[in-house]
């Protein structure tokens, strides 16, 4: 049968953020998949480099839209081991039960859009409907829907009341209630089920050879999550099981996210039952130590690992931040291959990919342009007409004929 | 013994070089600096024998005269072994390590666009993550290099 190549993207409109596929079909089906990022990368990892350590707080926060507190975390975290502080106890609680609402909301909204892309709708709508709940809550707890400023160095910004307690355990109440009807949709509702098995399969071996993570690997009975092997925040002291699946397809990836809020759920009820008193923060110098560390944290998506690297000046030498989906995108080849074109969308979505993390860094091309600045109207008019001056098209005798004639 | 003074051990006996050279920063983190022509027996051995079966990330350093290569591996229950190398400047090419991991070939097109280095051995593929049209000679996290904002790109 003829070959021929559909490139999709960086702009599509099937697509929630800009990335390219190349897709080698013979007929329906998928021959070989490439794919290209880079079009969000923002130059993060060199921004850390000329921001001093509490800025960085809030740009690692920014690599990620969905798991922000994961990233800050992640930083601050290793800042803190370079700086030899050891944070309260009640601040570990407080930043995990903030990392455990992140993951909440992450997993619905990921319920949402495979519900989606396999034309099931009406999850989308109650599953995104339901996520407002957690998201009022983060933004009771922290002011803010998405990145929630409630880390610092040496702990966190913000402490919880009596009151915002209560509201939480409420919230996680109907959450929990509503999860365990997802739960029966997904083992019961036969459309549902026959659409995703033995799609997108990644077997246990592959997981290991390519080195996904995250509900993608733990979804091929891969028994691998940080909080449980390299336990940090409070999770060594809640008691919570790792999630996994050996389905290896996209069916067993909703079982282990569907799985896993229900874990949450147990440990924020753990978390708000034991949260000790006490400060929320120790004082953090302004210059870290000469030093490296390197920090993991599971987000949503799977492991992060952030790598600083400090000089004794309030500024980071060097800090390296690799996000879940640069790890799992790997498997999505291996995944379509030999299958149909219709499971790209639902086998890309499977493994809730990221790219606004995996990117990190769009530099600046360097022109020679000063800094930006703010421009008033009668500026930003000029500027355009240089601009197009500069490439060869003028409109100042048209401009003059335009006004001899209103003349 | 803990399990990373075992692994401590194990490094030193099986090579020699690797004396005074491996260091445990905490539990879980291990820290060792290899020469570059080392490197792959040292990953071969800590893969197959060891239990370092994951690849977390690389990590590429600016040192000055040199740059440094900083491989994660990472073992099932957590723990982390950090293997630096140091490439000089003027000569910055390095051997790939995707027959051991394939995942590795992301975090070395890294290693190729931000900081200039030469990684041989690599399959043909697109860059990462840099644009094509990205200009020669231009490493941006090479500590030389300072980014300017730009009225092309950035709106005004």
């Amino acid at each position: 049968m003829h070959k021929f190549t559909v490139p999709i993207g960086p702009q599509h409109p099937a697509l929630k953020e800009p990335e390219s596929f190349n897709v080698l079909l013979s007929g329906e089906r998928i021959m070989k998949f490439s794919a290209r990022l880079g079009y969000n990368h923002r130059g993060i990892e060199k921004a850390c480099e000329e921001r001093t350590y509490i800025q960085n707080v809030y740009l690692t926060e920014r690599v990620c839209g969905i798991c922000s507190h994961a990233h800050s975390s992640c930083f601050v975290q290793a800042v803190e081991e370079i700086a030899g502080l050891e944070i309260p106890r009640r601040a570990n609680y407080i930043r995990t039960l903030v990392g455990e609402l992140e993951r909440i909301h992450s997993h619905l909204l990921w319920l949402g859009v495979a519900g989606h892309e396999v034309g099931f709708d009406t999850l989308l709508m109650y599953a995104w409907r339901d996520r407002e709940i957690v998201m009022d809550i983060l933004a009771k707890l922290t002011g803010n829907r998405v990145n929630y400023g409630i880390n610092t160095i040496g702990g966190v910004r913000r402490d919880i009341n009596t009151d915002q307690i209560k509201d939480v355990s409420k919230a996680v109440k109907k959450l929990k209630e509503r999860t365990e009807y997802y739960v029966r949709v997904a083992k019961e509702e036969v459309t549902l089920i026959k659409r995703l098995s033995g799609v997108g399969v990644l077997l246990p071996k592959d997981v290991l050879k390519l080195g996904a993570v995250g509900p993608t690997a733990r979804a091929s009975g891969i028994e691998r999550d940080t909080r449980k092997d390299d336990p940090y925040g409070a999770y060594g002291e809640l008691d919570f099981r790792v999630i996994t699946d050996d389905h290896n397809d996209v069916y067993g990836r909703t079982l282990v996210r569907l799985g896993e809020l229900l874990e949450s759920y147990k440990m924020i009820s753990q978390i708000l039952e034991n949260i000790p008193e006490g400060p929320i923060t120790v004082k953090a110098p302004r210059k870290i130590p000469a030093g490296e560390a390197v920090s993991r944290y599971e987000a949503p998506r799977g492991e992060n690992v952030h790598y600083v690297k400090s000089n004794g000046t309030d500024k980071p030498e060097r800090v390296k931040i690799r996000a879940p989906t640069l790890a799992n995108i790997q498997t999505v080849a291996k995944m379509l291959e030999d299958r149909n074109l219709a499971d790209l969308p639902i086998v890309i979505a499977a493994i809730d990919p990221c790219f606004s993390c995996t990117d990190r860094l769009t530099l600046v091309k360097d022109v020679g342009h000063g800094k930006g600045r703010k421009m008033r109207w009668e500026d930003l008019h000029s500027h355009s007409i240089q601009w197009y001056k500069a490439r060869g098209i003028d409109f100042s005798d048209l401009n003059k004929k335009m006004e001899k004639l209103l003349k | 013994m803990t399990k990373e003074e075992d692994v401590q051990n194990e490094l030193v006996k099986k090579f020699d070089f690797l004396k005074d050279k491996v260091k445990i920063q905490r539990s879980r983190r291990i820290f060792a600096d290899v020469a570059a022509q080392d490197l792959r027996s040292v990953l071969d051995h800590m893969i197959k024998n060891m239990g370092f079966s994951f690849l977390c990330t690389i990590t590429g350093l600016d040192e000055g005269s040199v740059f440094g290569v900083v491989y994660h591996l990472s073992t099932k229950d957590g723990m982390i072994l950090n293997l630096k190398i140091r490439i000089p400047k003027d000569k910055p090419t390095l051997e790939t390590i995707t027959e051991y991991f394939p995942s590795a070939e992301a975090y070395e097109r890294e290693l190729m666009d931000l900081f200039g280095m030469q990684v041989e051995g690599l399959p043909k593929g697109s860059r990462y993550p840099l644009p094509d049209d990205w200009p020669a000679g231009e490493f941006p996290l090479r500590k030389g290099w300072k980014s300017k904002t730009s009225k092309q790109e950035g709106g005004i």
